[in-house]
């Protein structure tokens, strides 16, 4: 065995016995009968889950909003990434290559920023509410998927782009009629599987004021209201778990 | 042939319907998440923006805040290893008992009735734990266990038990069923058959996934510092508030590093182990 290796064998259990340290796990608060019997005290406060017309209307409402804000932003973000990964996949040879490495260094502090706090700086500039949520979700996910897109056109076949280009076709319809439906495909299936993800980050984007069922999670929680917030929670656990097979069925149909 | 006539696209009438198309259908979309760009170029929003840009730099380094940044970065990292770590010793079980490789009855054709059940009863409780979102669980161990990182390792302990044990099961579960069949058929019991047959093949995969997870769980105790789980994202949330720019810039700049730095040893870790 390499060093490297002994380095990774030896640091692992001394990184995980110092976390378990100096993190100051309570575990009589969750492991011991009586947290546990407090755990479904608070568990029963769910129950039964509020059913009132109105009420199901308003988290009907805040689904449709937080569906709205994931769709959005993930065309958003489809956009925005691939006017970045354009730059961000050209090679050196290009004449255009210095852009590269800058667009790279952009896209991974667009992603390096988590959706929620994206959404907590958008708030001073957007304003409370499902459009600072959508931004965020943007950004974040425009990092995530310009460097998947970037990839996809790095190891494109550059066979059709070479027939086009020889034939003295301008570089922007070589892009969108050679390049593009080459990688396209693959393109899709990245943005169909972040839309998954962004469906659970638009859930939760609520929970510092950026709209949606997180923000209706926040408040009720924060008020005690446990009928509610179980209603809230089932709207959030059946949405995400309908788009899930949604997005299942198309990734099968369109790749 | 006219030359501008050849190079026309011949499809340009029914891709401009499906765009007008679409544009149809974002409407309610636009409507629903209140979508109005030009609210960000209004004079006080954009006002509000360039002051608090504006406070970025300098960004803070005074000794003091130095020192309470590494304190929580290191707390950060402390929960996302522990977190993992407990997920661990619950989904190593869990995906055990699921996965369909090691049943004795499936050898036979058919898996019998209890067995075919409790894998589907352990299907549905990993389904159930990833399904809400970690914020979502950390917000509600903060009720039960208080303020504090136990809140969100547990929170993060939770739901990658559900990923993992998802992914531990299908990664099983993918691998040639020959050498484990044949075993268990000659007499192993199903912890040999475990640790000599589908070990052995999967074990590179296996471990790359939990680095992976680990990666993520370093962004995970981040973000679910805003809820009160301590931490990298609590400090940020604090100085948000009272709109201390040149603090978060300095809290942005120390997260990005940690991902990348995260980022970095995941990637070593997995091409030593491939």
């Amino acid at each position: 065995m390499r060093a490297q290796t002994w380095a990774v064998l030896i640091d692992l259990p001394c990184l995980i016995v110092s976390s378990f340290a100096t993190i100051d796990l309570q575990w009589q608060s969750f492991v011991s009968l009586q947290a546990l019997s407090s755990m479904g005290r608070f568990v029963g406060e769910f129950v039964p889950p509020e059913t009132s017309p109105e009420f199901l209307h308003k988290v009907i409402v805040g689904a449709w909003e937080t569906l709205a804000m994931s769709i959005l932003g993930t065309l958003l973000a489809a956009l925005l990434g691939i006017f970045l990964a354009v730059p961000a996949s050209q090679h050196q040879r290009d004449g255009t290559g210095w852009t590269r490495t800058p667009v790279q260094w952009v896209l991974n502090a667009l992603r390096a920023v988590p959706e929620l706090v994206w959404a907590s700086l958008l708030l001073i500039s957007a304003g409370l509410g499902p459009f600072a949520g959508t931004l965020a979700l943007a950004l974040h996910t425009a990092g995530v998927l310009g460097r998947l897109y970037a990839e996809a056109l790095e190891n494109a076949p550059s066979g059709p782009a070479l027939a086009l280009k020889a034939q003295g076709v301008g570089s922007g319809r070589v892009f969108f009629y050679a390049t593009l439906p080459t990688v396209l495909p693959q393109i899709m299936s990245y943005t169909l599987y972040r839309w998954e993800n962004n469906i659970r980050a638009a859930a939760v984007l609520g929970v510092v004021g950026a709209g949606g069922l997180g923000q209706l999670l926040a408040f009720h929680l924060g008020l005690f209201q446990m009928h509610k917030t179980a209603t809230v929670l089932l709207g959030m656990i059946v949405m995400v778990v309908c788009v899930d097979a949604l997005s299942h069925q198309l990734r099968k149909v369109l790749t | 042939m006219d030359r501008g006539e050849s190079i026309r696209d011949p499809a340009t009438a029914s891709r401009l319907f499906l765009i007008l198309a679409g544009l149809v259908l974002l409407w309610p979309l636009l409507k629903a998440t209140e979508f109005r760009p030009w609210a960000l170029f209004e004079a006080d929003s954009v006002q509000a923006t360039v002051r608090f840009l504006g406070s970025f730099w300098p960004i803070a380094v005074e000794p003091d805040f130095l020192r309470l940044v590494a304190r929580e970065t290191w707390r950060t990292v402390a929960m996302a290893t522990a977190a993992i770590s407990l997920a661990l010793v619950l989904a190593i079980p869990l995906s055990l008992i699921a996965a369909r490789v090691l049943s004795l009855s499936a050898l036979t054709g058919t898996m019998s009735r209890v067995p075919f059940l409790i894998r589907r009863l352990i299907h549905g409780v990993l389904i159930l734990l990833r399904s809400i979102p970690e914020l979502v669980w950390a917000l509600v161990f903060v009720r039960v266990v208080g303020l504090g990182p136990t809140a969100g390792v547990l929170a993060i302990a939770l739901t990658y038990t559900g990923m993992l044990g998802k992914v531990y099961t299908e990664i099983l579960e993918s691998t040639d069923p020959h050498a484990s069949r044949a075993l268990l058929r000659t007499g192993s019991s199903r912890t040999q058959t475990f640790f000599y047959a589908l070990l052995p093949t999967c074990a590179a995969e296996l471990i790359s996934y939990t680095v992976y997870r680990w990666e993520c769980a370093i962004r995970s105790s981040v973000v679910l510092g805003f809820v009160g789980a301590g931490g990298l994202g609590q400090e940020m949330d604090n100085s948000m508030k009272m709109f201390a720019g040149a603090e978060v810039a300095t809290l942005l700049l120390v997260f990005i590093g940690l991902v990348a730095l995260a980022d970095r040893a995941s990637a070593t870790i997995r091409r030593i182990i491939e």
